[in-house]
Protein backbone atom coordinates (compact mmCIF):
# COMPACT_ATOMS: atom_id res chain seq x y z
CA UNK A 1 0.00 0.00 0.00
CA UNK A 2 1.32 3.97 -1.00
CA UNK A 3 1.97 5.90 1.97
CA UNK A 4 -0.67 8.03 1.15
CA UNK A 5 -3.20 4.91 1.05
CA UNK A 6 -1.78 4.01 4.02
CA UNK A 7 -2.41 7.39 5.76
CA UNK A 8 -5.94 7.35 4.53
CA UNK A 9 -6.59 4.31 5.69
CA UNK A 10 -5.29 4.83 9.36
CA UNK A 11 -7.61 8.09 9.57
CA UNK A 12 -10.51 6.40 8.66
CA UNK A 13 -9.97 3.57 10.88
CA UNK A 14 -9.41 6.27 13.68
CA UNK A 15 -12.70 7.99 13.08
CA UNK A 16 -14.31 4.98 12.57
CA UNK A 17 -13.20 3.53 16.26
CA UNK A 18 -14.07 7.35 17.76
CA UNK A 19 -17.61 7.24 16.14
CA UNK A 20 -16.12 10.63 14.02
CA UNK A 21 -17.70 10.93 11.12
CA UNK A 22 -15.58 12.79 8.45
CA UNK A 23 -16.05 14.90 5.72
CA UNK A 24 -14.37 13.81 2.20
CA UNK A 25 -10.72 13.71 2.77
CA UNK A 26 -9.21 16.12 0.26
CA UNK A 27 -5.32 17.74 0.01
CA UNK A 28 -6.45 21.13 1.57
CA UNK A 29 -8.50 19.73 4.15
CA UNK A 30 -7.53 20.95 7.32
CA UNK A 31 -7.03 18.25 9.68
CA UNK A 32 -8.78 19.62 12.64
CA UNK A 33 -11.79 20.19 10.32
CA UNK A 34 -12.26 16.99 9.02
CA UNK A 35 -13.75 15.50 12.07
CA UNK A 36 -10.78 14.34 14.13
CA UNK A 37 -9.68 16.14 16.85
CA UNK A 38 -6.26 16.52 18.26
CA UNK A 39 -6.57 13.08 20.42
CA UNK A 40 -7.82 11.55 17.53
CA UNK A 41 -4.34 12.77 15.64
CA UNK A 42 -2.18 11.80 18.40
CA UNK A 43 -3.99 8.38 18.16
CA UNK A 44 -3.37 8.26 14.75
CA UNK A 45 0.27 9.32 14.99
CA UNK A 46 0.85 6.35 17.48
CA UNK A 47 -0.93 3.77 14.85
CA UNK A 48 0.94 5.34 12.11
CA UNK A 49 4.13 4.91 13.87
CA UNK A 50 3.22 0.94 14.38
CA UNK A 51 2.15 0.35 10.98
CA UNK A 52 4.94 2.07 9.24
CA UNK A 53 8.04 1.88 11.85
CA UNK A 54 8.37 5.84 12.15
CA UNK A 55 6.93 9.04 13.74
CA UNK A 56 7.76 11.65 11.61
CA UNK A 57 6.73 13.90 13.98
CA UNK A 58 9.24 13.26 16.56
CA UNK A 59 12.10 12.78 13.89
CA UNK A 60 11.50 15.58 11.61
CA UNK A 61 13.45 19.34 11.79
CA UNK A 62 10.77 20.61 10.56
CA UNK A 63 9.22 22.78 12.95
CA UNK A 64 6.03 22.98 10.56
CA UNK A 65 3.57 20.52 11.43
CA UNK A 66 1.22 19.97 9.10
CA UNK A 67 -2.28 21.68 9.15
CA UNK A 68 -4.30 19.82 5.97
CA UNK A 69 -4.62 16.68 5.11
CA UNK A 70 -2.61 16.64 2.05
CA UNK A 71 0.45 18.16 4.56
CA UNK A 72 -0.53 15.38 7.05
CA UNK A 73 0.16 12.64 3.77
CA UNK A 74 3.33 14.63 2.42
CA UNK A 75 4.62 14.76 5.43
CA UNK A 76 4.36 10.82 6.46
CA UNK A 77 5.96 10.72 2.37
CA UNK A 78 9.18 12.61 2.57
CA UNK A 79 9.80 11.04 6.24
CA UNK A 80 9.60 7.78 4.27
CA UNK A 81 11.65 9.24 1.58
CA UNK A 82 14.02 9.81 4.48
CA UNK A 83 14.07 6.52 6.03
CA UNK A 84 14.52 5.05 2.37
CA UNK A 85 17.99 7.53 1.65
CA UNK A 86 19.01 6.05 5.16
CA UNK A 87 18.75 2.81 4.84
CA UNK A 88 20.39 2.42 1.51
CA UNK A 89 23.30 4.57 3.06
CA UNK A 90 23.51 1.70 5.62
CA UNK A 91 23.86 -0.62 2.93
CA UNK B 1 -7.89 -4.52 71.90
CA UNK B 2 -6.91 -7.60 73.56
CA UNK B 3 -3.45 -9.22 72.90
CA UNK B 4 -3.54 -12.45 70.76
CA UNK B 5 -2.09 -15.46 72.17
CA UNK B 6 1.64 -16.57 71.29
CA UNK B 7 1.24 -18.84 67.74
CA UNK B 8 3.03 -21.51 69.87
CA UNK B 9 0.91 -20.86 72.27
CA UNK B 10 -2.24 -21.31 69.76
CA UNK B 11 -0.54 -24.62 68.85
CA UNK B 12 -0.29 -25.92 72.60
CA UNK B 13 -4.22 -24.95 73.02
CA UNK B 14 -5.02 -26.58 69.99
CA UNK B 15 -3.35 -29.91 70.64
CA UNK B 16 -4.14 -29.85 74.47
CA UNK B 17 -7.79 -28.93 74.15
CA UNK B 18 -8.45 -30.54 70.99
CA UNK B 19 -6.83 -33.20 70.80
CA UNK B 20 -8.76 -35.55 68.64
CA UNK B 21 -8.67 -33.13 65.19
CA UNK B 22 -7.04 -34.48 62.99
CA UNK B 23 -2.92 -33.14 62.65
CA UNK B 24 -2.52 -30.11 60.21
CA UNK B 25 0.72 -29.39 58.18
CA UNK B 26 2.75 -27.04 56.87
CA UNK B 27 3.57 -27.82 53.63
CA UNK B 28 6.61 -26.55 51.17
CA UNK B 29 7.30 -27.15 47.75
CA UNK B 30 9.73 -30.21 49.05
CA UNK B 31 9.13 -30.67 52.67
CA UNK B 32 6.61 -31.20 54.91
CA UNK B 33 6.25 -30.24 59.00
CA UNK B 34 3.24 -31.45 61.07
CA UNK B 35 2.58 -28.05 62.81
CA UNK B 36 1.98 -29.51 66.35
CA UNK B 37 5.75 -30.78 66.15
CA UNK B 38 6.68 -27.50 67.41
CA UNK B 39 4.84 -27.37 70.61
CA UNK B 40 7.94 -29.47 72.10
CA UNK B 41 10.42 -29.21 68.92
CA UNK B 42 12.46 -26.83 67.26
CA UNK B 43 13.89 -25.70 63.91
CA UNK B 44 16.49 -23.47 65.27
CA UNK B 45 18.72 -26.37 66.54
CA UNK B 46 17.38 -25.27 70.37
CA UNK B 47 19.23 -22.50 69.84
CA UNK B 48 15.73 -20.42 71.17
CA UNK B 49 17.12 -18.43 74.49
CA UNK B 50 20.25 -17.03 72.42
CA UNK B 51 17.90 -14.84 70.19
CA UNK B 52 15.19 -13.95 73.15
CA UNK B 53 14.71 -10.48 73.60
CA UNK B 54 16.14 -9.51 70.33
CA UNK B 55 15.88 -8.16 67.48
CA UNK B 56 16.34 -10.83 64.79
CA UNK B 57 16.76 -10.97 61.32
CA UNK B 58 14.77 -13.57 59.60
CA UNK B 59 16.26 -13.59 56.55
CA UNK B 60 16.07 -17.66 54.82
CA UNK B 61 15.93 -18.29 51.40
CA UNK B 62 12.91 -21.16 51.63
CA UNK B 63 9.96 -20.51 52.82
CA UNK B 64 9.17 -23.01 54.90
CA UNK B 65 12.36 -22.34 57.08
CA UNK B 66 10.93 -18.83 57.97
CA UNK B 67 7.27 -20.12 58.73
CA UNK B 68 9.09 -22.09 61.28
CA UNK B 69 11.08 -19.83 62.61
CA UNK B 70 8.47 -17.31 62.88
CA UNK B 71 6.26 -19.38 64.89
CA UNK B 72 9.24 -19.95 67.35
CA UNK B 73 10.31 -16.43 67.56
CA UNK B 74 6.85 -14.47 68.25
CA UNK B 75 6.90 -13.23 71.77
CA UNK B 76 10.69 -14.59 72.09
CA UNK B 77 12.42 -12.03 70.00
CA UNK B 78 12.08 -8.54 70.91
CA UNK B 79 11.69 -7.41 67.00
CA UNK B 80 11.51 -9.95 63.84
CA UNK B 81 12.17 -8.55 60.83
CA UNK B 82 10.89 -10.24 58.14
CA UNK B 83 13.19 -10.61 55.10
CA UNK B 84 11.03 -10.97 51.59
CA UNK B 85 13.11 -13.23 49.61
CA UNK B 86 13.81 -11.04 46.64
CA UNK B 87 14.94 -8.52 48.41
CA UNK B 88 18.50 -7.08 46.95
CA UNK B 89 21.46 -8.47 48.83
CA UNK B 90 23.18 -5.07 49.08
CA UNK B 91 20.12 -3.70 50.60
CA UNK B 92 20.42 -6.39 53.61
CA UNK B 93 22.86 -4.36 56.01
CA UNK B 94 21.28 -1.11 55.41
CA UNK B 95 17.76 -2.94 56.76
CA UNK B 96 19.73 -4.94 59.70
CA UNK B 97 21.41 -1.54 60.83
CA UNK B 98 18.11 0.30 60.75
CA UNK B 99 16.50 -2.09 62.46
CA UNK B 100 19.06 -2.39 64.82
CA UNK B 101 19.27 -5.95 64.38
CA UNK B 102 21.50 -8.24 66.53
CA UNK B 103 20.70 -11.93 65.37
CA UNK B 104 20.38 -13.77 62.40
CA UNK B 105 18.43 -16.59 61.54
CA UNK B 106 19.36 -17.80 57.96
CA UNK B 107 19.45 -21.21 56.39
CA UNK B 108 22.42 -20.39 54.29
CA UNK B 109 26.18 -20.05 54.90
CA UNK B 110 28.09 -17.68 52.93
CA UNK B 111 29.12 -14.04 53.69
CA UNK B 112 25.60 -11.99 53.45
CA UNK B 113 27.62 -8.49 54.32
CA UNK B 114 26.03 -7.93 57.69
CA UNK B 115 28.62 -7.36 60.68
CA UNK B 116 26.15 -9.43 63.44
CA UNK B 117 28.07 -12.29 65.37
CA UNK B 118 25.23 -14.09 66.42
CA UNK B 119 23.99 -16.68 63.85
CA UNK B 120 21.42 -18.61 63.91
CA UNK B 121 20.69 -21.78 61.15
CA UNK B 122 17.31 -22.66 60.02
CA UNK B 123 17.29 -26.32 59.26
CA UNK B 124 13.80 -26.35 57.81
CA UNK B 125 12.75 -29.25 59.21
CA UNK B 126 11.58 -29.77 63.14
CA UNK B 127 13.63 -31.96 66.00
CA UNK B 128 12.30 -32.77 69.49
CA UNK B 129 14.19 -30.31 72.15
CA UNK B 130 13.46 -30.43 75.79
CA UNK B 131 13.97 -26.85 76.30
CA UNK B 132 12.54 -24.63 78.60
CA UNK B 133 10.19 -22.12 76.52
CA UNK B 134 11.91 -18.52 77.11
CA UNK B 135 9.20 -16.15 78.63
CA UNK B 136 6.42 -14.30 76.65
CA UNK B 137 7.00 -11.01 75.51
CA UNK B 138 5.39 -8.81 73.02
CA UNK B 139 7.24 -9.04 69.53
CA UNK B 140 7.55 -6.21 67.17
CA UNK B 141 6.95 -7.26 63.49
CA UNK B 142 8.94 -5.47 60.88
CA UNK B 143 7.93 -5.83 57.53
CA UNK B 144 9.43 -4.16 54.11
CA UNK B 145 7.25 -2.59 51.87
CA UNK B 146 7.75 -3.98 47.82
CA UNK B 147 8.45 -0.64 46.66
CA UNK B 148 10.06 -0.80 43.11
CA UNK B 149 13.07 1.53 43.12
CA UNK B 150 15.25 2.51 46.20
CA UNK B 151 15.51 0.57 49.61
CA UNK B 152 12.48 -0.49 50.79
CA UNK B 153 10.68 1.06 54.07
CA UNK B 154 10.32 -1.12 57.12
CA UNK B 155 6.65 -1.22 58.58
CA UNK B 156 6.19 -1.78 62.01
CA UNK B 157 3.76 -3.88 63.43
CA UNK B 158 2.31 -6.39 66.30
CA UNK B 159 0.93 -9.28 66.57
CA UNK B 160 -2.54 -7.42 67.19
CA UNK B 161 -2.30 -5.11 64.35
CA UNK B 162 -1.24 -8.02 62.22
CA UNK B 163 -4.07 -9.96 63.52
CA UNK B 164 -6.94 -7.84 64.14
CA UNK B 165 -8.69 -8.44 60.90
CA UNK B 166 -9.04 -12.24 61.91
CA UNK B 167 -12.16 -14.33 63.78
CA UNK B 168 -11.14 -14.98 67.54
CA UNK B 169 -12.67 -18.10 67.48
CA UNK B 170 -10.67 -21.00 64.83
CA UNK B 171 -13.74 -21.95 62.18
CA UNK B 172 -15.43 -25.24 63.85
CA UNK B 173 -14.49 -26.85 60.17
CA UNK B 174 -11.70 -29.27 60.63
CA UNK B 175 -10.49 -29.66 57.20
CA UNK B 176 -9.49 -26.33 56.23
CA UNK B 177 -6.35 -25.99 54.15
CA UNK B 178 -4.86 -23.13 52.86
CA UNK B 179 -2.82 -22.10 49.79
CA UNK B 180 -1.45 -18.57 48.58
CA UNK B 181 0.48 -17.33 45.96
CA UNK B 182 1.76 -15.15 47.74
CA UNK B 183 4.94 -15.93 49.82
CA UNK B 184 4.33 -15.70 53.44
CA UNK B 185 6.68 -12.91 54.58
CA UNK B 186 4.84 -10.22 52.36
CA UNK B 187 2.20 -8.46 53.98
CA UNK B 188 -0.35 -10.46 52.22
CA UNK B 189 0.78 -13.49 52.93
CA UNK B 190 1.44 -13.54 55.88
CA UNK B 191 -2.66 -13.13 56.91
CA UNK B 192 -2.79 -15.92 55.72
CA UNK B 193 0.25 -17.48 57.23
CA UNK B 194 -1.45 -16.08 60.74
CA UNK B 195 -5.11 -17.22 59.55
CA UNK B 196 -3.87 -20.75 59.20
CA UNK B 197 -1.75 -21.19 62.49
CA UNK B 198 -4.64 -19.63 64.50
CA UNK B 199 -7.22 -20.70 63.01
CA UNK B 200 -6.10 -24.70 63.25
CA UNK B 201 -5.57 -25.34 59.20
CA UNK B 202 -3.28 -26.60 57.29
CA UNK B 203 -1.30 -23.79 54.80
CA UNK B 204 0.69 -25.19 51.24
CA UNK B 205 3.24 -22.49 50.75
CA UNK B 206 4.11 -21.56 47.47
CA UNK B 207 7.51 -21.20 45.42
CA UNK B 208 8.49 -18.60 43.49
CA UNK B 209 10.43 -20.91 41.38
CA UNK B 210 7.44 -23.02 40.97
CA UNK B 211 5.47 -22.67 38.11
CA UNK B 212 1.78 -21.79 38.91
CA UNK B 213 0.20 -24.79 37.38
CA UNK B 214 2.60 -27.09 39.66
CA UNK B 215 1.42 -25.08 42.64
CA UNK B 216 -2.23 -25.31 41.97
CA UNK B 217 -1.64 -29.05 41.42
CA UNK B 218 -0.13 -29.79 44.51
CA UNK B 219 -3.04 -27.34 46.25
CA UNK B 220 -5.93 -30.11 44.34
CA UNK B 221 -3.76 -32.81 46.34
CA UNK B 222 -3.26 -31.50 49.34
CA UNK B 223 -7.40 -30.60 48.63
CA UNK B 224 -7.37 -26.95 49.38
CA UNK B 225 -9.75 -25.31 51.00
CA UNK B 226 -9.39 -21.40 50.91
CA UNK B 227 -6.69 -19.89 48.05
CA UNK B 228 -5.68 -16.37 48.26
CA UNK B 229 -3.32 -14.08 45.71
CA UNK B 230 -3.65 -11.11 43.65
CA UNK B 231 -5.60 -10.10 41.19
CA UNK B 232 -2.73 -10.96 38.39
CA UNK B 233 -1.54 -14.08 40.41
CA UNK B 234 -5.47 -15.39 39.82
CA UNK B 235 -5.16 -14.12 36.23
CA UNK B 236 -2.13 -16.21 35.61
CA UNK B 237 -3.42 -19.09 37.54
CA UNK B 238 -6.76 -19.23 35.30
CA UNK B 239 -4.13 -19.53 32.34
CA UNK B 240 -3.19 -23.00 33.76
CA UNK B 241 -5.59 -26.42 33.00
CA UNK B 242 -4.78 -27.17 37.00
CA UNK B 243 -6.80 -24.44 38.34
CA UNK B 244 -9.69 -26.94 37.14
CA UNK B 245 -8.10 -29.14 39.42
CA UNK B 246 -9.31 -27.40 42.80
CA UNK B 247 -12.71 -26.49 43.60
CA UNK B 248 -11.91 -24.14 46.97
CA UNK B 249 -14.53 -22.83 49.11
CA UNK B 250 -13.07 -19.54 49.72
CA UNK B 251 -11.28 -17.46 46.78
CA UNK B 252 -9.72 -14.32 48.25
CA UNK B 253 -8.33 -11.68 46.19
CA UNK B 254 -5.91 -8.89 47.46
CA UNK B 255 -2.97 -6.26 46.83
CA UNK B 256 -3.99 -4.92 43.22
CA UNK B 257 -7.38 -3.88 42.26
CA UNK B 258 -10.07 -6.64 41.81
CA UNK B 259 -11.77 -5.56 38.74
CA UNK B 260 -15.20 -6.96 37.83
CA UNK B 261 -13.46 -9.03 35.27
CA UNK B 262 -11.45 -11.35 36.94
CA UNK B 263 -14.04 -11.78 40.05
CA UNK B 264 -16.66 -13.07 37.79
CA UNK B 265 -14.18 -15.52 35.89
CA UNK B 266 -13.34 -17.17 39.45
CA UNK B 267 -17.28 -16.83 40.54
CA UNK B 268 -17.71 -19.13 36.62
CA UNK B 269 -15.21 -21.19 37.35
CA UNK B 270 -15.24 -21.96 41.26
CA UNK B 271 -19.45 -21.79 41.44
CA UNK B 272 -19.77 -23.57 45.13
CA UNK B 273 -16.99 -20.75 46.61
CA UNK B 274 -17.35 -17.75 48.31
CA UNK B 275 -15.23 -15.03 46.01
CA UNK B 276 -14.02 -12.28 48.17
CA UNK B 277 -11.82 -9.08 47.47
CA UNK B 278 -9.99 -7.38 50.90
CA UNK B 279 -8.66 -3.95 50.69
CA UNK B 280 -5.02 -4.25 52.51
CA UNK B 281 -1.64 -2.64 52.86
CA UNK B 282 1.62 -3.22 54.60
CA UNK B 283 1.00 0.45 56.21
CA UNK B 284 -3.04 0.38 56.07
CA UNK B 285 -3.75 -3.06 57.38
CA UNK B 286 -6.38 -4.72 56.02
CA UNK B 287 -9.26 -2.08 55.72
CA UNK B 288 -12.39 -4.27 54.73
CA UNK B 289 -13.48 -7.16 53.13
CA UNK B 290 -16.09 -6.93 50.25
CA UNK B 291 -17.61 -10.21 49.57
CA UNK B 292 -20.73 -9.30 47.16
CA UNK B 293 -18.78 -10.86 44.47
CA UNK B 294 -18.84 -6.79 42.89
CA UNK B 295 -15.78 -4.55 42.25
CA UNK B 296 -15.33 -2.06 44.28
CA UNK B 297 -16.82 -1.36 47.78
CA UNK B 298 -20.68 0.14 48.88
CA UNK B 299 -20.26 4.17 49.32
CA UNK B 300 -22.40 3.99 53.05
CA UNK B 301 -19.05 2.90 54.12
CA UNK B 302 -17.30 5.73 53.77
CA UNK B 303 -17.70 7.78 56.91
CA UNK B 304 -19.12 4.86 58.53
CA UNK B 305 -18.85 4.61 62.15
CA UNK B 306 -16.77 1.76 63.61
CA UNK B 307 -13.14 0.64 64.78
CA UNK B 308 -12.51 1.06 61.21
CA UNK B 309 -12.81 4.56 59.59
CA UNK B 310 -12.65 5.21 55.88
CA UNK B 311 -12.43 8.52 54.10
CA UNK B 312 -12.09 9.78 50.69
CA UNK B 313 -9.79 12.82 50.58
CA UNK B 314 -8.98 14.90 47.36
CA UNK B 315 -10.12 11.34 45.72
CA UNK B 316 -7.78 9.17 47.36
CA UNK B 317 -8.55 6.34 50.46
CA UNK B 318 -7.51 7.04 53.61
CA UNK B 319 -8.18 4.50 56.40
CA UNK B 320 -7.91 4.84 60.48
CA UNK B 321 -7.68 1.00 61.64
CA UNK B 322 -6.86 -1.06 64.64
CA UNK B 323 -5.03 -2.49 61.82
CA UNK B 324 -2.81 0.04 60.64
CA UNK B 325 0.84 -0.52 61.01
CA UNK B 326 2.34 1.55 64.38
CA UNK B 327 4.98 3.31 62.35
CA UNK B 328 8.06 2.74 60.39
CA UNK B 329 11.07 1.66 61.30
CA UNK B 330 14.41 3.93 61.07
CA UNK B 331 14.91 7.44 59.68
CA UNK B 332 12.02 7.49 57.79
CA UNK B 333 10.84 11.18 56.29
CA UNK B 334 7.49 10.23 55.54
CA UNK B 335 4.95 10.14 58.23
CA UNK B 336 2.37 6.95 58.33
CA UNK B 337 -0.45 8.91 58.83
CA UNK B 338 -1.92 12.59 58.30
CA UNK B 339 -2.73 15.29 60.43
CA UNK B 340 -6.02 13.01 61.70
CA UNK B 341 -4.05 10.03 62.33
CA UNK B 342 -5.50 8.53 59.39
CA UNK B 343 -3.06 6.51 56.64
CA UNK B 344 -3.25 7.58 53.32
CA UNK B 345 -3.23 4.56 50.61
CA UNK B 346 -2.32 6.47 47.84
CA UNK B 347 -5.08 4.65 45.91
CA UNK B 348 -7.40 7.15 44.11
CA UNK B 349 -11.47 6.40 43.95
CA UNK B 350 -14.29 7.69 42.62
CA UNK B 351 -17.84 7.35 43.66
CA UNK B 352 -20.74 6.58 41.07
CA UNK B 353 -24.33 6.31 42.56
CA UNK B 354 -24.11 4.03 45.86
CA UNK B 355 -20.34 2.32 45.02
CA UNK B 356 -16.99 3.49 45.06
CA UNK B 357 -14.71 2.47 42.60
CA UNK B 358 -10.45 2.28 42.75
CA UNK B 359 -9.24 4.31 39.55
CA UNK B 360 -5.58 3.08 40.53
CA UNK B 361 -2.34 4.64 42.49
CA UNK B 362 -2.28 8.02 42.72
CA UNK B 363 1.66 7.75 41.50
CA UNK B 364 0.53 5.67 38.35
CA UNK B 365 -1.20 8.36 35.99
CA UNK B 366 -0.72 8.50 32.53
CA UNK B 367 -1.08 12.30 31.17
CA UNK B 368 -3.07 12.28 27.64
CA UNK B 369 -3.46 16.07 26.77
CA UNK B 370 -4.04 17.45 30.35
CA UNK B 371 -6.47 14.91 31.55
CA UNK B 372 -5.77 11.74 33.98
CA UNK B 373 -5.79 8.36 33.43
CA UNK B 374 -5.22 5.62 35.59
CA UNK B 375 -3.90 2.59 33.85
CA UNK B 376 -6.24 0.04 36.00
CA UNK B 377 -9.55 1.87 35.31
CA UNK B 378 -8.87 1.46 31.83
CA UNK B 379 -7.62 -2.48 32.30
CA UNK B 380 -10.98 -3.08 34.10
CA UNK B 381 -12.35 -2.06 30.90
CA UNK B 382 -10.57 -4.21 28.45
CA UNK B 383 -10.92 -7.35 31.30
CA UNK B 384 -14.42 -7.32 30.81
CA UNK B 385 -13.54 -9.08 27.65
CA UNK B 386 -14.22 -12.53 28.05
CA UNK B 387 -11.66 -13.59 26.03
CA UNK B 388 -9.21 -11.05 27.70
CA UNK B 389 -7.23 -13.10 30.65
CA UNK B 390 -4.92 -9.82 31.76
CA UNK B 391 -4.06 -6.62 30.25
CA UNK B 392 -1.48 -4.04 31.25
CA UNK B 393 -1.94 -0.33 30.40
CA UNK B 394 0.95 2.20 29.92
CA UNK B 395 2.06 5.46 28.88
CA UNK B 396 3.10 5.87 25.34
CA UNK B 397 5.18 9.32 24.12
CA UNK B 398 3.24 11.11 21.71
CA UNK B 399 3.97 14.33 19.63
CA UNK B 400 0.41 15.45 19.90
CA UNK B 401 -0.63 14.58 23.30
CA UNK B 402 2.39 14.14 25.85
CA UNK B 403 1.16 10.50 26.29
CA UNK B 404 -1.38 8.55 25.01
CA UNK B 405 -2.55 4.64 26.30
CA UNK B 406 -1.27 1.94 25.05
CA UNK B 407 -2.31 -1.55 26.22
CA UNK B 408 -1.13 -5.00 26.03
CA UNK B 409 -3.33 -7.56 26.07
CA UNK B 410 -3.24 -11.20 26.97
CA UNK B 411 -6.07 -13.74 26.07
CA UNK B 412 -7.32 -16.55 27.52
CA UNK B 413 -5.95 -19.70 26.54
CA UNK B 414 -8.81 -21.02 24.70
CA UNK B 415 -9.23 -17.94 22.72
CA UNK B 416 -5.67 -18.97 21.47
CA UNK B 417 -4.35 -16.42 18.87
CA UNK B 418 -7.30 -16.34 16.01
CA UNK B 419 -9.54 -13.71 15.35
CA UNK B 420 -7.25 -10.96 16.98
CA UNK B 421 -8.61 -8.27 14.64
CA UNK B 422 -12.46 -9.01 15.62
CA UNK B 423 -11.41 -9.13 19.48
CA UNK B 424 -9.59 -5.76 18.93
CA UNK B 425 -12.87 -4.16 17.72
CA UNK B 426 -15.05 -5.68 20.33
CA UNK B 427 -12.56 -4.55 23.36
CA UNK B 428 -12.98 -1.14 21.69
CA UNK B 429 -16.36 -1.14 22.11
CA UNK B 430 -16.33 -2.03 25.86
CA UNK B 431 -13.77 0.72 26.61
CA UNK B 432 -16.24 3.24 24.01
CA UNK B 433 -18.98 2.22 26.15
CA UNK B 434 -17.11 2.80 29.44
CA UNK B 435 -14.31 5.21 29.29
CA UNK B 436 -14.17 9.03 28.24
CA UNK B 437 -12.52 9.06 24.77
CA UNK B 438 -8.80 9.99 26.06
CA UNK B 439 -9.08 6.78 28.57
CA UNK B 440 -9.16 4.29 25.28
CA UNK B 441 -5.81 2.87 23.96
CA UNK B 442 -5.29 4.20 20.96
CA UNK B 443 -3.23 1.06 20.28
CA UNK B 444 -3.82 -2.68 21.30
CA UNK B 445 -0.93 -4.97 20.96
CA UNK B 446 -1.18 -8.67 21.69
CA UNK B 447 1.15 -10.54 23.73
CA UNK B 448 1.58 -13.88 24.83
CA UNK B 449 2.41 -12.76 28.41
CA UNK B 450 2.95 -10.36 31.21
CA UNK B 451 5.19 -9.52 33.88
CA UNK B 452 4.71 -10.03 37.33
CA UNK B 453 6.63 -8.63 40.29
CA UNK B 454 8.32 -10.46 43.02
CA UNK B 455 4.80 -9.03 45.11
CA UNK B 456 2.80 -10.73 42.80
CA UNK B 457 1.55 -7.68 41.02
CA UNK B 458 1.94 -6.78 37.06
CA UNK B 459 5.45 -5.47 36.89
CA UNK B 460 4.81 -1.85 35.50
CA UNK B 461 7.44 0.15 34.09
CA UNK B 462 7.55 4.44 33.87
Amino acid sequence: MSIRATVISEIQKVAQDDKRSLLRLTDDLVLLDSGLNSLAIAILVARLEDTLGFDPFTESRDAAYPVTVGDLVRFYEDAAEAHRVASRRVE
Amino acid sequence: MKTPPRLIESLRDALNNAPELPPRFLRGVSATVRVGDLVSGTSLGGRLGELAGRSVLVATRDQLAAALALIELDGVARRLVVVTPDLPAEHLPIVSAKAHVDAIVSDREGEDGVPISLRVFSTGTVVATNGTPPANRQTEWVLLTSGTTGAPKLVSHTTATLTGAIADSPSPRTDVVWGTFYDIRRYGGLQIFFRAVLGRASLVLSDANEPPGNYLARLAAHAVTHVSGTPSHWRRALMTPEARAIAPRYVRLSGEIADQGILSALRCLYPQASVGHAFASTEAGVAFEVNDGLEGFPAHMVGASGDVQIEVVDGSLRIRSPRCATGYVGDEPSTLTDDEGLVDTGDIVERRDDRYYFLGRRSGVINVGGLKVHPEEVEAAINRHPAVRMSMVRSRRNPITGSVVAADVVLTRESGEGATAEFEREIRQICHDRLAPHKIPATIRFVPALQLAAAGKLARHA
